[in-house]
């Protein structure tokens, strides 16, 4: 069904998470979430914080883990009530488990405090669904720890909640935390181009890590991301535009591909001589339209 | 043949045992929340281990493509610290809950101490009002009374025998398990409690119906295999194939299965095996090429022949 459909469009994002659980859940499932959700914003708080456990635990043996599968209008809408909001690829329980938390109001002191609390004792799929939800939580700048933890973890599904589709990390981290999300990405094989902000995050000292990266695969003849010279070529000097030489001379199809996108966003003269130098290859990529989301298949 | 094993703590074992294990043949396990060889000081140390049964072990045991479940509870060595057990008891409920959970357990006695006694009565209660079933650990020493007490507490405390696992029988303790109406687990150890030749013998004697052996494998000497073993043995000494297949897996499903947490489908309409979900240089798979897919078959790793 088409959110067009609904007479009147959501105006916060927990509303537009409550409208699109309403019309995926059937009723007893949807019935027990709103009635959850009210009891949660009620005025007895005293009792909120092991209602709040006990409902996010028994999100998926209630409403189960089904996609959400949100039309292209509602994922206009989500990106109009928070810009940069993707919830594309969420599922049932991480947006109930979303609508929950945050229908416990918006004093931030009392959501990190609960936040912290059901991290700690989290499943798998409930710390996805937490961290998928960091750009909704009140207060932005205070999750930014939150945030740098699950970049820590070391189970993947985690580490991508922050990193794919989510905006929150590139609004708020510091490049230092930044930068270890990208290295991360590139050093366990996932995909650069899911990370939003990519580009305007991108700095010197993390373009200096990448290369250094790079000479270390090199050195035990192991493979590099294509995406890896993304987030290289706008500081590239010296030996890191002698690095995507290299890349251009020896490189695998994808990467040369790679090297020609990255080298077309260097403000460098020799960046312009580099590509000229491989006029063929650097034109075959501008025909085929070639771009960071299709260079990997590049062949 | 596929296999269950519903007792084993593969927090204490190594990936060699999950790569020996699928090769094996078993598919899913059950880990039982249970003490760790010395006693905990602080209620934090239970907040940790029990995040770990539902989060990280569960993702460790995916990636070599064994389905993990769990069961929650405190143990019966650590009631005798009852600050501790206190302090234990508040945040279960956090726990009960989670995905993956199919009882309350591995709860009981141990000395058969009056704190033990207290909070095994009060974790049942615990099971009645989340409507879980149990797994109730049977004492080592004074084997036979303490199982006959754990049954009697039971059923006063309300709970259905066919909702209640009765752990680590023997000869001596099953008829009287199977007379009540609750399911009856066997531990398969190396050295203690059965072995798997007292086993076929067991599974002859009494049939399969509510019979199951599991290996409790933990950190001491046990064996992650038992399961397997005993079922190739059993088929080898003549016991019929119905029967293997109940006592090494049908029943721990049927039992479990009760929960809604566990089922056939988890395995027989599968996620792929996704290894990639590892990191490298702080995984589980330091250095090896993640396997995408089905697991290759390590033949040399699933030797179940008994030692002679």
């Amino acid at each position: 069904m088409a959110t067009t459909d609904i007479p009147t469009a959501a105006t916060t994002p927990e509303l537009a998470l409550q409208q699109w659980l309403d019309q995926r859940l059937a009723a007893p499932a949807a019935h027990w979430l709103r009635d959850n959700v009210a009891s949660l914003a009620g005025p007895d708080a005293g009792s909120v914080d092991r209602h709040l456990y006990r409902c996010i635990s028994l999100v998926s043996r209630k409403l189960g883990k089904a996609p959400l599968a949100l039309e292209p209008a509602a994922l206009a809408l989500a990106d109009r009530l928070r810009p940069g909001w993707d919830p594309a690829h969420w599922t049932i329980d991480q947006a109930a488990r979303i609508r929950l938390l945050l229908a416990t109001g918006a004093d931030s002191d009392s959501f990190v405090r609960r936040l912290d609390q059901l991290c700690a004792t989290a499943d798998i799929d409930e710390l996805v669904a937490f961290y998928r939800g960091l750009p909704l939580y009140p207060d932005p700048p205070r999750h930014r720890a939150r945030a740098a933890e699950g970049v820590r973890s070391n189970m993947r599904v985690v580490f991508e909640a922050v990193a794919q589709r989510n905006p929150y990390a590139a609004e708020q981290l510091a490049d230092e935390a930044w930068n270890q999300l990208v290295l991360k990405a590139i050093f366990v094989g996932s995909p650069l181009h899911l990370i939003v902000g990519l580009d305007q995050r991108a700095n010197a000292p993390l373009a200096r890590m990448l290369g250094d990266y790079a000479h270390e695969r090199w050195a035990a003849s192991r493979t590099i991301s294509p995406e890896l010279w993304r987030c290289v070529a706008p500081f590239a000097s010296g030996p890191l535009l002698a690095d995507l030489a290299r890349v251009l001379e020896r490189g695998s199809p994808a990467e040369r591909a790679a090297a020609v996108l990255a080298l077309r966003t260097s403000p460098q003269p020799e960046a312009r001589q580099l590509l000229d130098r491989h006029a063929a290859l650097r034109d075959t990529v501008a025909a085929r339209g070639t771009s960071w989301a299709s260079v990997l298949e590049f062949i | 043949m596929r296999f269950i094993d519903p007792h084993i703590h593969m927090s204490s074992r190594t990936t060699d045992d999950y790569e020996r294990m699928k090769a094996a043949g078993v598919i899913a396990v059950i880990e039982p929340a249970f003490w760790l060889g010395q006693p905990r000081t602080n209620v934090g140390s239970f907040i940790d281990y029990l995040s770990s049964l539902v989060g990280w072990e569960r993702f460790r045991a995916a990636q070599f493509g064994i389905h993990h479940y769990c069961t929650i509870g405190l143990n019966s060595k650590e009631a005798n610290n009852e600050a501790l057990a206190e302090a234990v008891m508040d945040i279960l409920p956090r726990y009960l809950s989670k995905e993956g959970v199919v009882a309350v357990g591995e709860i009981g006695y141990d000395d058969g101490s009056a704190l033990e006694d207290k909070y095994y009565r009060a974790q049942l209660q615990l099971a009645r009002e989340f409507d879980m079933l149990v797994m109730v650990h049977t004492p080592h020493r004074d084997k036979k009374a303490g199982t006959l007490r754990s049954m009697a507490v039971a059923l006063e405390m309300g709970l259905r025998p066919d909702r209640v696992v009765i752990d680590h029988n023997n000869e001596e303790t099953v008829r009287d398990v199977l007379d009540r109406g609750f399911w009856a687990g066997f531990t398969l150890y190396p050295q203690t409690k059965m072995g798997s030749e007292r086993m076929v013998e067991v599974v002859r004697q009494y049939g399969s119906e509510r019979i199951f052996v599991n290996s409790s494998a933990d950190w001491g000497v046990s064996d992650p295999l038992a399961v397997p073993k005993t079922g190739r043995l059993m088929l080898e000494r003549g016991i019929a194939r119905k029967d293997v297949e109940a006592t090494c897996y049908g029943n721990a499903l049927a039992v479990y299965g009760q929960s809604g947490q566990i089922s056939e489908a988890h395995w027989l309409a599968p996620a792929a095996v996704d290894q990639r979900q590892l990191f490298e240089g702080n995984s589980v798979l330091r250095g090896q090429e993640p396997q995408v897919g089905a697991v290759a078959e390590r033949n040399e790793l699933a030797d179940t022949t008994l030692p002679k």
